[in-house]
């Protein structure tokens, strides 16, 4: 619903009246955003009457009102129109705040041009069939956005972190040399610490050592069990899925203070007995740990891909003369795999982003980076937190794509095999 | 498997056919390919394959139960678990329980001397801080008085072991002891390890044979040999010495003073060097006794008297107890029962109520801003919708810290929101919204981090609900809102269900970010029972909150289960 190509249609007739409905509705939000803008300078009043005026111009000129004196055919080149008003705000910006002002002036333009047209044109019937009343076309976009709200909300706190970790200054919010744009406030100093500073690179190797171990165990017994779960007689199915999903829904608290008293305990033992090392143990304990704890999530999407699994294929497979392990990795295996393999991810993740089991089973050799993420977060030591973060959210995009990816092959896969 | 599909003709083995042919020949039962009946057959086909699903779970269901279920059932164990008082005071348990509390006194003197000697061996053993943590969750104060005791122990009695030496220099001889209680064998096996230890050096670590009592001398002095038995135990296994090269403890002394005064018939059982050591000392044992183990006690502390400790320690004498989980219930079990503990120390109700409240809080917020979502998701065609799908799937994918630390970043009183709220002059530098560090703080942060798992289910059940039902609600005349109301929204209740289920099974252990964003007055349960695992160390109660917590967890998932099957759980759209 952005500036897409308007609807010829649309352009002609059905247009709600200018004076007396579009001009009022931008000066109204020109008088808010102006008022807001007024408010950071000082000058409330003055900005929230500036605004409205400005509203209602914007309006008139995206209905076409000053095509003829201008160079610039507002009704007609909406995007032309559209960055002629972006520069308008930006240079009042501009001159009420310098840059700061400059960057919230294009805000506010990108926002105020395309209210002005949006609203002129009409387009905020679109959603809507032609008969609706105006209550229902008020309902309509006032819920969508609502719903960009609520999107925002999700979106927003994860996106501000990605600049801030740029930061120059040990601070945790923006600078006034951020918000100017000045080279100067940017930095990587707080990636360059991540990367050599020896307690988060332990982090890091320990989180790369424990995570992958968890995973394989994870994954190799959680797929092994999800394939006997889809058999067709299980006694017991629903105690026993209850049973291996329970990590998932005990509470992580519990499970780390039982784990706490029986690991220690373990680690102990194999110490004693095996005349293994303390930091071995360590990892042994933590690796256990986190398996128990991801294989629920490979028990849910194996078996979810297993439900549209065509057993005739294996039967086939049989027939042909495969023995059982045979069948297992020719047919079965590649057509579960996706499943296989985002089960796998989730057991990553989980391992990976694990702090409450690993602070009360591991020591401080077995610091991950969560773990010390929380430490910073409780010491307020310095914001290469964020930088670690923006890291990880990077990361957790192209687990996401990955997962998105597998998720749609899986579907491909079982639309092509029969039944 | 009989579904082979090749030409019968051509294949010399049993068929189906063969088999079918023999059911009509003969009147028996119906029989399969290989001549059993068909229905012992299928049996047996199902048996197998029953045990095949069962062998390939089978490992699976191991490592969960040892890796999980049993750690988790050790803590429940834990959470009634009372040995410490039992296993470091043996005697005194079984010699306390006739005391009576009503009467106002302490103890008796035979009360005192089983704890005296029972206390020696733990102070000595290092058990009695121990001990002294476990009682004073109970009643605060008698951790400090057991760590005294620790010091005081090993001097009780000394003037009576002063004046058996003075009578008798023999007796602050080990060798002298040792004569006294071991037999011959022992002796020369001990004269043995000596050697070995002597050559041994600095790292020798073989423990001293186990001591042997001569039967007739333990007869004749029981209490000594009890004692002296204490102090041996102690020697050997802690201290790894023999009980040939040290003097027994003072109150090893008291005890044989003790036994001599009772019973001075005793060193008839005793001949040559050891009788007359005996009878050296029998007028001092005889003027020194009874010895007054309550004054003693009294000199070290006058607390040792107080009947609320002998109390305290009798209600807690039991192998397991429910002191843990009435704590957690704020309530204390004293002599007269179970009762409140004072107004002001209430802790864990309130903690467990916030926690629901807020849980509750949590949850429905969760609907509140994923219904929405969750609906212009199924509603908008698959393309937008998957693409808008990701702005949901990200923060779920996401890193918990990463989100928890976003929101700290945010909230703050320094951060970006009170940043812009200021520069917009919305608010005054001096009015900076406290925003963190409180329950808005906790119920904003956690309301983001779970939203995902609110909108995940209800988007699920939406895609199934047809458009059309809406549509025909309104085409019959129904509003806008009545067609909502009454068609649509009953037929997404399963999905506000789960998704409730789930954010509030997920809030109420939430232990991360209440930490991180809650302060002091945001903090969950969770806190607290970290809080007792690793600061302080009351291990008995973290396990009594923990159990409650997953007592409520559990129904909830029982509850979870009856309305969406554990087989329905979706991840990730």
């Amino acid at each position: 619903m952005t500036d897409a190509v308007t609807n010829p249609a649309n352009a002609t007739k059905g247009l709600p009246s200018l004076a007396g409905f579009s001009a009022p509705i931008v000066a109204g939000l020109g008088l808010i955003l102006g008022y807001l803008g007024g408010n950071a300078a000082g000058l409330g009043l003055v900005g929230a009457l500036v605004g409205a005026a400005l509203g209602a111009l914007l309006a008139y000129a995206a209905a076409g009102a000053f095509d003829a004196a201008s160079p610039v055919k507002f009704a007609s080149n909406r995007t032309a129109g559209r960055w002629t008003m972006i520069a308008l705000y930006g240079l009042i910006g501009l001159a009420l705040g310098l840059v700061p002002g400059l960057v919230a002036g294009v805000l506010i333009g990108a926002v105020m041009s395309w209210f002005a047209y949006w609203i002129v044109r009409g387009d905020y019937r679109k959603g809507v069939p032609p008969y609706a009343t105006p209550g229902q076309v008020l309902w309509h976009n006032a819920f969508l956005f609502i719903c960009g709200a609520i999107f925002f909300f999700l979106i927003a706190p994860i996106v501000t972190i990605i600049p801030l970790s740029f930061n120059a200054e040990a601070f945790f919010t923006f600078t006034p040399e951020m918000l100017a744009l000045d080279p100067a406030g940017y930095s990587l100093r707080h990636y360059e610490d991540f990367f050599t500073n020896s307690d988060w690179q332990l982090a890091m190797r320990n989180s790369l050592i424990i995570a992958p171990f968890a995973t394989i165990i994870a994954v190799t017994l959680g797929t092994v069990a999800a394939i006997g779960l889809s058999q067709s007689h299980v006694p017991g199915r629903q105690a026993i899925m209850a049973i291996l999903i329970s990590p998932m829904i005990v509470p992580l608290i519990i499970s780390a203070t039982g784990m706490f008293f029986f690991y220690s305990a373990m680690g102990n033992w194999l110490e004693a007995n095996l005349g293994m090392s303390r930091e071995l143990t360590g990892y042994i304990k933590v690796i256990l740990a986190h398996a128990a704890l991801g294989i629920p999530f490979v028990i849910i999407t194996v078996t979810a891909t297993l439900v549209g699994f065509d057993r005739s294929l294996t039967r086939a497979s049989a027939n042909l003369g495969a023995g059982p392990v045979r069948t297992f990795f020719k047919v079965q295996m590649p057509l579960i795999l996706p499943g296989v393999i985002s089960g796998g991810l989730f057991a990553f993740i989980t391992s990976f982003d694990e702090v409450v089991v690993v602070l009360f089973v591991g020591a401080a050799a077995q610091k991950t980076l969560p773990w010390q993420m929380f430490i910073g977060l409780r010491e307020q030591v310095s914001p290469t937190i964020l930088a670690v973060a923006t890291i990880l959210v990077t990361f957790s995009i192209i687990l996401l794509t990955t997962v998105e990816l597998l998720r749609r092959r899986s579907e491909r896969l079982r639309g092509m095999s029969p039944g | 498997m009989t579904d082979a599909a090749a030409s019968p003709d051509k294949i010399t083995g049993p068929t189906p056919d063969t088999a079918i042919r023999d059911a009509e020949r003969a009147d028996g039962p119906m029989v399969a390919a290989d001549g059993r009946p068909l229905k012992q057959s299928l049996n047996r086909a199902l048996r197998r394959q029953k045990m095949r699903a069962l062998a390939l779970i089978a490992p699976l269901l191991l490592f969960i139960l040892l890796t999980f279920l049993i750690p988790i059932g050790q803590m429940l164990f834990r959470s009634v678990e009372n040995q410490i008082v039992t296993d470091t005071l043996p005697r005194t348990v079984v010699s306390i329980s006739d005391w009576d509390a009503a009467g106002g006194e302490p103890p008796s003197q035979e009360v005192f001397a089983d704890f005296a000697r029972d206390l020696t061996l733990a102070a000595e053993q290092r058990m009695h801080t121990r001990l002294g943590s476990r009682l004073n969750y109970e009643q605060p104060g008698i951790s400090s008085l057991f760590r005294q005791a620790g010091r005081g122990m090993t001097d009780m009695g000394e003037e009576v072991m002063e004046s058996l030496v003075a009578a008798e220099p023999a007796w602050e001889e080990a060798q002298t002891w040792v004569d006294l209680f071991g037999t011959p064998d022992w002796q020369a096996e001990n004269a043995d390890w000596l050697v070995l230890k002597d050559e041994g050096g600095m790292r020798f670590s073989i423990p001293p044979p186990e001591f042997e009592f001569r039967p007739e001398a333990r007869e004749a002095l029981p209490r000594t040999a009890d004692a002296f038995a204490d102090f041996e135990l102690f020697s050997r296994v802690d201290d790894i010495e023999s009980v040939a090269e040290e003097t027994p403890w003072p109150l090893v002394h008291v005890s044989l003073a003790e036994d001599l005064a009772a019973n001075p018939g005793a060193v008839e059982a005793f001949d040559g060097e050891t009788r007359a050591r005996l009878e050296a000392v029998l007028p001092v044992a005889e003027a020194e006794m009874p010895f007054d183990y309550r004054a003693a006690f009294a000199e070290m502390d006058e607390d040792w008297l107080e009947v609320s400790f002998w109390e305290t320690l009798q209600t807690f004498s039991t192998p397991f107890t429910s002191g843990y989980f009435l704590t957690a219930a704020d309530r204390k079990l004293t002599a007269d029962g179970v009762q409140m503990v004072p107004e002001d120390q209430r802790i864990y109700g309130t903690l467990f109520l916030r926690t629901m409240v807020m849980s509750l809080g949590i949850t429905l917020s969760c609907i509140l801003l994923g219904y929405p979502v969750a609906w212009l998701l199924a509603n908008l065609p698959l393309r937008t919708a998957n693409v808008l799908m990701i702005l949901v799937l990200l923060p779920f994918w996401t890193s918990l810290l990463v989100r928890t630390s976003a929101w700290k970043v945010l909230l703050q009183q320094q951060g970006v929101i009170n940043d812009l709220l200021v520069w917009l002059n919305i608010i005054s530098d001096a009015n900076r919204l406290v925003l963190i560090n409180n329950q808005t703080g906790t119920i904003i942060a956690m309301t983001h981090i779970l939203l995902p798992f609110m909108i995940l289910p209800l988007y699920s059940v939406m895609k199934t609900i047809p458009p059309s039902y809406l549509r025909a609600a309104k085409s019959l005349g129904a509003t806008n809102w009545t067609a909502f109301w009454r068609v649509y929204f009953p037929q997404s209740v399963p999905g506000i269900g789960a998704g409730s289920i789930l954010v509030f099974i997920l809030a109420i252990g939430y232990y991360i970010t209440p930490e991180i964003v809650g302060g002091t007055r945001g903090v969950f349960i969770s806190n607290r029972i970290a809080f007792h695992i690793s600061t302080s160390l009351n291990w008995g109660l973290a396990a009594a909150l923990g159990t409650i917590l997953l007592a409520l967890v559990l129904v909830l998932y029982w509850l979870y289960d009856r309305i969406v099957g554990i087989d329905n759980v979706k991840l990730g759209g």
